[in-house]
């Protein structure tokens, strides 16, 4: 095969596993509460800025205590910020709004991004800020010398941090009480609510758990390009990934996000010379809408079934 | 007691079917269109007329569009940007090509080429439902934004990628360009939004409006009732489109005079416009006034309070203003999702009653 192609092909994947990284929350919040969350962007952002704050020497905590945090405690510290974002987001906004219509919940998603991206400008400046929390940056160097072959570490430890988020995910998932109750819950509110389950608790747990998924792709994303407002945009290159693996899948963000990683750059240095260029804008959703085409639910999403 | 419609008989079916049957909203009607054609000209000045008229009335009317097809029909759209787009360039296109061409007609066009291409989009509706339709609509969104980016016969190859409006004169007013009086714009704009109102409220009430609202509230039932969803929803998208390509001809031609396609008809033009349906209320043509006006006043009046009244700098003031959007649209979904369209209703229940309630 040509190796162009493959390095394209490559690093295409994993460009579309840290796409993916942002689909899965996504996910997350979809399966547990049917709640479309267009917020995911900027809680992004927002995870990505509260850690840069706890690890700066200028940020609010340095401020307040007088140093800065290692990296293994600020982590921690943002886990714990975005539990408590999670909580009030319940607390304040979704609890008011059961049993609305699902537009209205993506709408009031949308507004919670907006108070979200203002109170984080103003808590923490809209410059771009370096996050460097000691991963890897640039070309992998045997690669490059031994076979004249690009790909990029950040990259690589992206998608190994993906597998294991995954993986941990899908035990959380399948093999603990809580992970349970989430099923329950995904599969039908009211028949989880009859056998004891507390929606609101759940509510509150899977937008924490989503908010860590949130700063695991914020961290990922800031490391790539530095943390600034654009963050916040990813959600919209998410969005096509989701709904070509489908809404309610995990398996399906993943193997989207490849999809749409490959198809865009593979597309981007083929065909973008004869079109003009600039077109990962608008490809990725183009791709998602043929694929949806032939399968209206994504590719591994739950079989609508409709009833009169 | 106020708004009371005891005693006003209905005699015959037109009667009976009336837009407005009630006389108090009919004196109320005909004295607003008043003071807005008699009243409003005359007073009106440059920064009313640019900064919170025109926006206003174009708003009103990508938002009427976008409320057949989200409201009535059920199909939402985050594309609404895209097709503001077609209409700008469209007249843009047709003002630079038949320079001869009536203003009025220019308009019009620019409508009806957004309606096809509002087909062309909404032929995956036909086959994907809910979000993953919102998302799909994406794609025209910024589909659309990029052609008018990248290929140069739309901007006619100028240097800057602008596009800029060349003086339009509609019998014999100048009515674009910044020569134009403030009046002229006002009355164009407002003629526009007036006729073109009756007409969705119209449409709506009759046979074409009633399938989409079966659509909307259970498309496996509508179609088991003979209603065809290639049509209804065709047709819903085509108007909706029609409607958001007159508002971007008008936003582009008579409001801004000058727009870059990134920065004007980006995605927060849609949502801001989605925004505007929603708080107005679903399914409303009022609401989609009441909304426009909201949410066109709202950073208005929130901007000149902070910067003017609180002194705060501009930067910090623009944040504020972010929160303040975010928190007054979540807080609106929580106490009224049915938008201001559902709290006027309910006004009028009260006065109804007014003021004994007993």
């Amino acid at each position: 095969m040509d190796l162009f192609l493959l390095e394209t092909c490559i690093s295409g994947l994993m460009a579309g596993v840290m796409y993916a990284l942002v689909a899965l929350g996504f996910v997350l919040i979809f399966k547990a509460s049917g709640v479309f969350n267009f917020s995911q962007g900027v809680l992004c952002l927002f995870a990505a800025l509260t850690l840069f704050d706890f690890l700066s020497e200028k940020g609010w905590f340095a401020r307040i205590f007088g140093f800065a945090l290692p990296v293994w405690l600020a982590i921690i510290c943002t886990i714990f910020v975005m539990i408590g974002l999670a909580w009030l987001i319940e607390r304040l906004i979704l609890r008011y709004l059961i049993n609305t219509d699902p537009i209205i919940l993506f709408m009031a998603t949308i507004g919670l991004s907006f108070i979200l991206e203002g109170v984080g400008d103003i808590l923490f400046g809209s410059d771009v800020k370096p996050l460097d929390i000691g991963i890897p940056q640039g070309a992998w160097d045997y690669l490059l010398d031994n076979h004249n072959f690009y790909v990029e570490k950040l990259e690589v430890v992206a998608a190994a941090t993906a597998a294991i988020l995954v993986a941990t995910l899908a035990l959380f998932f399948n093999r603990t009480r809580i992970g349970r109750a989430l099923r329950a819950v995904a599969d039908d509110h009211q028949a989880a609510l009859s056998v004891g389950i507390s929606l609101n608790t759940i509510w509150v747990i899977v937008w924490s758990v989503s908010g860590i998924v949130a700063l695991v792709a914020g961290v990922m994303w800031g490391s790539k390009s530095g943390i600034q407002f654009s963050l916040s945009l990813i959600a919209l290159k998410a969005l096509p990934v989701l709904i070509l693996g489908g809404f309610t899948s995990i398996p399906g963000a993943i193997v989207g996000g490849l999809i749409i990683g490959v198809g865009e750059k593979v597309a981007e240095v083929y065909a973008g010379p004869f079109v003009g260029g600039a077109i990962e804008n608008w490809f990725a959703y183009m791709l998602a809408l043929g694929f949806l085409l032939f399968r209206p639910q994504g590719l591994f999403g739950e079989r609508i079934i409709e009833r009169v | 007691m106020i708004y009371r419609e005891a005693g006003q008989f209905k005699a015959s079916y037109p009667a009976d079917q009336a837009i407005f049957p009630i006389r108090q909203d009919q004196v109320a009607l005909v004295i607003v269109i008043l003071i807005a054609v008699f009243v409003v000209p005359v007073v009106i000045d440059d920064y009313w007329s640019n900064a919170v008229l025109l926006p206003f009335f174009v708003y009103a009317l990508a938002a009427m569009g976008l409320n057949i097809l989200t409201g009535y029909c059920g199909q939402v759209s985050l594309g609404t940007g895209g097709f503001m787009a077609v209409g700008a360039y469209s007249t843009y296109k047709l003002i630079t090509s038949f320079p001869d061409l009536s203003f009025i007609l220019v308009v019009i066009l620019s409508g009806v080429i957004t309606a096809g291409v509002g087909i062309l989009f909404g032929l995956p509706s036909l086959r994907i439902k809910g979000f993953y339709l919102a998302v799909a609509t994406l794609a025209a969104q910024f589909f659309l934004v990029w052609l008018f980016n990248k290929v140069g016969w739309f901007f006619n190859y100028n240097a800057t990628g602008q596009i800029t409006v060349t003086r339009m004169k509609v019998f014999g007013v100048l009515v674009t360009g910044p020569e134009a009086t403030p009046t002229a714009k006002y009355l164009f704009c407002l003629t526009f939004v007036l006729v073109f109102a009756l007409v969705a409220k119209n449409i709506v009430r009759g046979r074409i409006g009633r399938s989409w609202m079966a659509i909307r509230d259970m498309d496996i039932a509508a179609e088991l009732i003979g209603i065809r969803p290639l049509y209804a929803k065709l047709s819903a998208f085509a108007i909706s489109s029609f409607y958001v390509g007159m508002a971007g001809s008008l936003f582009f031609a008579v409001y801004l005079g000058a727009v870059e396609p990134t920065e004007a008809f980006g995605i927060e033009q849609s949502f801001l416009v989605l925004f505007m349906v929603i708080i107005g209320g679903l399914g409303t043509i009022l609401g989609s006034f009441l909304g426009s006006a909201f949410m066109a006043l709202m950073p208005i009046l929130l901007k000149n309070g902070l910067v003017d009244g609180l002194q705060v700098e501009v930067v910090t003031a623009k944040h504020i203003e972010i929160i303040v959007m975010g928190t007054l649209i979540v807080v609106f979904l929580i106490v009224e999702p049915h938008g201001l369209a559902r709290l006027w209703q309910i006004m009028k229940e009260k006065l109804r009653l007014w003021p004994f309630p007993y």
